[in-house]
């Protein structure tokens, strides 16, 4: 055959190439993009509220003095735009997208056109969620579990009308969004695997995100039921949460025989796998991190794998432990809270795993590695509390206190976002053209997150102890207890201002290593999964992911595709 | 650097075992869903089956999705069924749950959704008929557009005539006063007939596609992949309105 002169490929238009783009790569940067947009308005927001916590008079540029429902919109939409669109999204959807194909030598999703669905519907949520802050009305005011009867009726805030409505739109596209997301995962893990990669080879990473979608697919089904059966109440008439008699205002409302527990159930029963989404590809990541970087293979791959199927599993029976000061049988509230420490053990498999991965390591302390050893740390400090919680007695005393709002920060606010910096430094060559962020600068804004993080997070273990209620706008001039606490909320507020600056040395080095980053190798870290292999044509797998410590031929690893 | 690199079948040198099983006697199948099933004989080439399988599975996975969602929904039934009458503000009762009783031609609508599977069914088996495929294979016409359209016409017309008759049960729903929304047992009906319809709206937009597919003679197949992905995801959509409708009058 004549060889054919090969010409330069047409310049795709910007349609082409990113409007309908169904390339894994770039849907998995589109949606990095997005949460990192998601990540930076809902910093904007924790910074007005970390501030007018601690300052209660000052009056912001444009915005003025932050009322009490403007802080209520603002932690509602802080929490949902967080949750949603940062910690579901970014973990699993970006560096899924953008890491899963290759990671199996898959070359593709199993449906790329409806991953680009996803993104964009993903988008189009994002915009209408937010939208709600500019709207005349508000935004929701009912936080971002949106308890009726306060998120049902809409005379209770001004943000309760449109706001709350928008709220559920947003939330349920969103949903829509996963669910097209996870059978795309589901599918391209089961049936789009390279030769030789069975599943006790994959990397852990992509057991994760796997279990993951799994978890997405069963819990966001539930929230779409939920936001359904919630906007009947709102717009049809119907009385699915709201009991009858509720007085608004002095104003009786027509609802008759509803259950606000109903909604909490069905909730709780997706809120609390979503926080196992949440942590969960962190939990991969840093399993495969940790192996990488101190060139050893990862301690009990098997147990690893169980024990991310054993949380996922679990996750699901636990979700009473979000309700125990609501009024369930006692018995009920055994079962939850029996349960809930049962969970913990499969964690505490993993911890112990990482701990043996790095024992006896040669550890290299690059900046993936460093952010993925904060992960462990992180997670040891938020977890701890959760079992803590998870004893109906004491959470009496501590439900909605910021013991509460301490746990979830660290575990998720931190741990997991440790996580996405981590994927972030580590996968910086597939997110960008190929090229590296500055080692330095990714140390500096390490050692400074990380100071920042038990800074900003620590003493809010003690303000829950000390009784201080959480989602209250200010407690400056309030009850006689909590003044004595205004001193610690203002070390708070400026321990979360420095963390907040800190980010913008990840920003710019971000920004900046997307043109300028020194260009990276193939295989920059020397690592050994197959999303580091030279492309080449036939793909076939021939060892486990983590073939670190054995020194032949110069190397200490061995890639999956070596024969 | 490219190598050929020949699909082994002999024994290899065992890997360290690390990070996964131990040695094995031949790299173990693994993105291929492990070759042939060993059941069947793949129908046409294994290019193929890995397409049909990978729908399949994506379709499995939206099924579990479609089936939790309506699970939960199942479940705010049951436990609104079993919540008491609450007493209002002027003392009356109020929130009782009434026994539904269904439209009767809801029943007839049924019948409808069941023929419509069983329809939906012979269009996607003439899509697989082999002696069918081995004349188009032969470029000698196209006799699984002659078999399968009419199946998939008629499944559409039926189809439709079941949201006809689920909007006429709303009617009679409306004219015999169920339609208060306040009454807990009939907004569930109204929640999951409108739910289950806009699903098997979706299925119908499915079929229709697939319809397309097969009359303007798309390859053979897309056509195979997208008629039986449609016919199967229309019988989920009729195994899920028998649970509902089960639900609705057993548990009334």
């Amino acid at each position: 055959m004549t060889p054919q002169p090969v010409s330069a490929a047409a310049p795709a238009g910007v349609l082409r190439r990113y409007l309908f783009s169904t390339d894994h790569r770039t849907v998995g940067r589109q949606y990095f993009f997005l949460s990192l947009i998601a990540v930076l308005v809902g910093m904007v927001l924790s910074l007005i509220m970390r501030v007018h916590m601690a300052w209660p008079e000052v009056r912001l540029p444009f915005l003025g003095q932050t009322l009490p429902e403007d802080y209520l919109a603002y932690m509602t939409m802080h929490g949902t735009l967080m949750v949603f669109f940062v910690l579901t999204t970014a973990p699993q959807s970006a560096f899924g997208n953008l890491v899963l194909p290759e990671q199996i030598g898959a070359g593709r999703m199993a449906f790329p056109r409806m991953n680009a669905l996803s993104f964009w519907l993903t988008a189009v949520a994002f915009v209408v969620v937010v939208s709600a802050l500019f709207v005349p009305s508000g935004a929701s005011q009912s936080g971002w579990t949106q308890y009726p009867p306060l998120s049902v009726v809409r005379s209770t805030g001004a943000g309760q009308g449109l706001g709350v409505d928008l709220w559920i739109v947003g939330i349920g596209i969103f949903c829509f969004a996963s669910l097209l997301g996870a059978i795309n995962f589901i599918a391209t893990v089961l049936r789009m695997r390279a030769l030789g990669m069975s599943l006790m080879r994959m990397p852990l990473t992509v057991w994760s995100w796997f279990v993951t979608a799994q978890l997405t697919l069963l819990a966001f089904s539930v929230l779409l039921a939920a936001a359904l059966l919630l906007f009947f109440d709102r717009h049809m008439g119907t009385s699915f949460f709201v009991p009858a008699g509720v007085v608004v205002n002095g104003v009786v409302q027509k609802y008759a025989g509803g259950s606000p527990l109903l909604w909490q159930h069905l909730f709780w029963f997706f809120g609390h796998p979503e926080v196992y989404i949440a942590i969960l590809p962190g939990m991969g990541l840093t399993s495969h991190l940790l192996s990488t970087f101190a060139r050893k293979p990862v301690f009990g791959y098997s147990a690893m794998v169980f024990s991310t199927m054993a949380i996922g599993f679990f996750g699901f029976l636990v979700w009473g432990h979000h309700m125990f000061i609501a009024g369930l049988s006692p018995y009920a509230t055994l079962a939850f809270a029996t349960l809930t420490m049962v969970v913990a053990i499969p964690s505490g498999v993993k911890t112990v795993n990482w701990l043996a991965t790095l024992w006896r390591g040669r550890i290299r302390l690059t900046t993936p590695m460093l952010f993925s050893i904060g992960f462990v740390s992180l997670f040891v400090t938020g977890g701890l509390s959760g079992p803590i919680l998870a004893q109906p007695t004491i959470d009496a005393y501590l439900h909605d206190t910021y013991f509460v709002v301490a746990h979830f920060h660290m575990i998720m606010g931190m741990a997991a976002v440790f996580a996405i910096f981590a994927a972030t430094y580590f996968w910086f060559p597939k997110l960008s053209a190929g090229r590296l962020m500055s080692e330095r600068w990714g140390r500096v804004h390490f050692w400074l997150t990380f100071i920042g993080a038990y800074a900003t997070f620590l003493p809010m273990h003690f303000l829950g102890m000390a009784g201080h209620p959480r989602r209250y706008a200010q407690i400056a001039g309030s009850a006689e207890y909590l003044q004595g606490l205004l001193p610690l909320q203002t070390w708070v507020t400026c321990a979360a201002i420095g963390l907040i600056a800190a980010q913008f040395i990840f920003l710019a080095n971000l920004f900046w290593s997307l043109r300028r980053g020194c260009v990276a190798e193939t295989n920059p870290w020397n690592a050994t999964t197959l999303e580091w292999q030279p492309p080449s044509e036939a793909l076939v797998v021939y060892r486990g992911a983590y073939e670190y410590g054995v020194v032949r031929d110069g190397r200490d690893y061995r890639m999956q595709s070596e024969e | 650097m490219v190598r050929e690199v020949a699909i082994p079948n002999e024994v290899r040198e065992p890997g360290t075992g690390v990070g996964g099983r131990g040695p094995n006697v031949r790299p173990p199948a693994g993105g291929d869903g492990g070759g042939d099933e060993g059941r069947r004989q793949p129908e046409g080439n294994p290019r193929f089956r890995r397409r049909l399988l990978r729908a399949r599975i994506g379709l499995a996975a939206a099924a579990v999705g479609i089936s939790i969602f309506f699970l939960a929904m199942s479940s705010a039934y049951l436990v609104r069924q079993g919540t008491g009458p609450s007493i209002g503000r002027d003392g009356r009762e109020v929130g009782a749950w009434i026994p539904l009783v269904l439209p009767q031609i809801v029943w007839f609508n049924t019948l409808l959704l069941v023929i419509s599977s069983a329809t939906a069914e012979m269009a996607r088996r003439q899509l697989f008929h082999q002696p069918a495929l081995t004349e188009e294979w032969l470029g000698l016409g196209k006799p699984t557009q002659r078999r399968a359209l009419p199946w998939m016409g008629i499944t559409l017309l039926l189809g439709i005539g079941f949201l006809v008759g689920q909007y006429l049960a709303w009617q009679e729903m409306n004219i015999t006063g169920w339609a208060d929304m306040k009454n807990p047992s009939s907004s569930f009906f109204f929640i999951f007939t409108g739910a289950h319809a806009a699903h098997l709206i979706g299925g119908l937009v499915a079929l229709a596609w697939a319809g397309l597919a097969t009359a303007l003679s798309r390859p053979l197949e897309t056509r195979q992949v997208l008629t039986d992905i449609s016919a199967l995801y229309w019988h989920l959509m009729g195994a899920v309105w028998l649970g509902i409708l089960g639900l609705m009058y057993f548990a009334r």
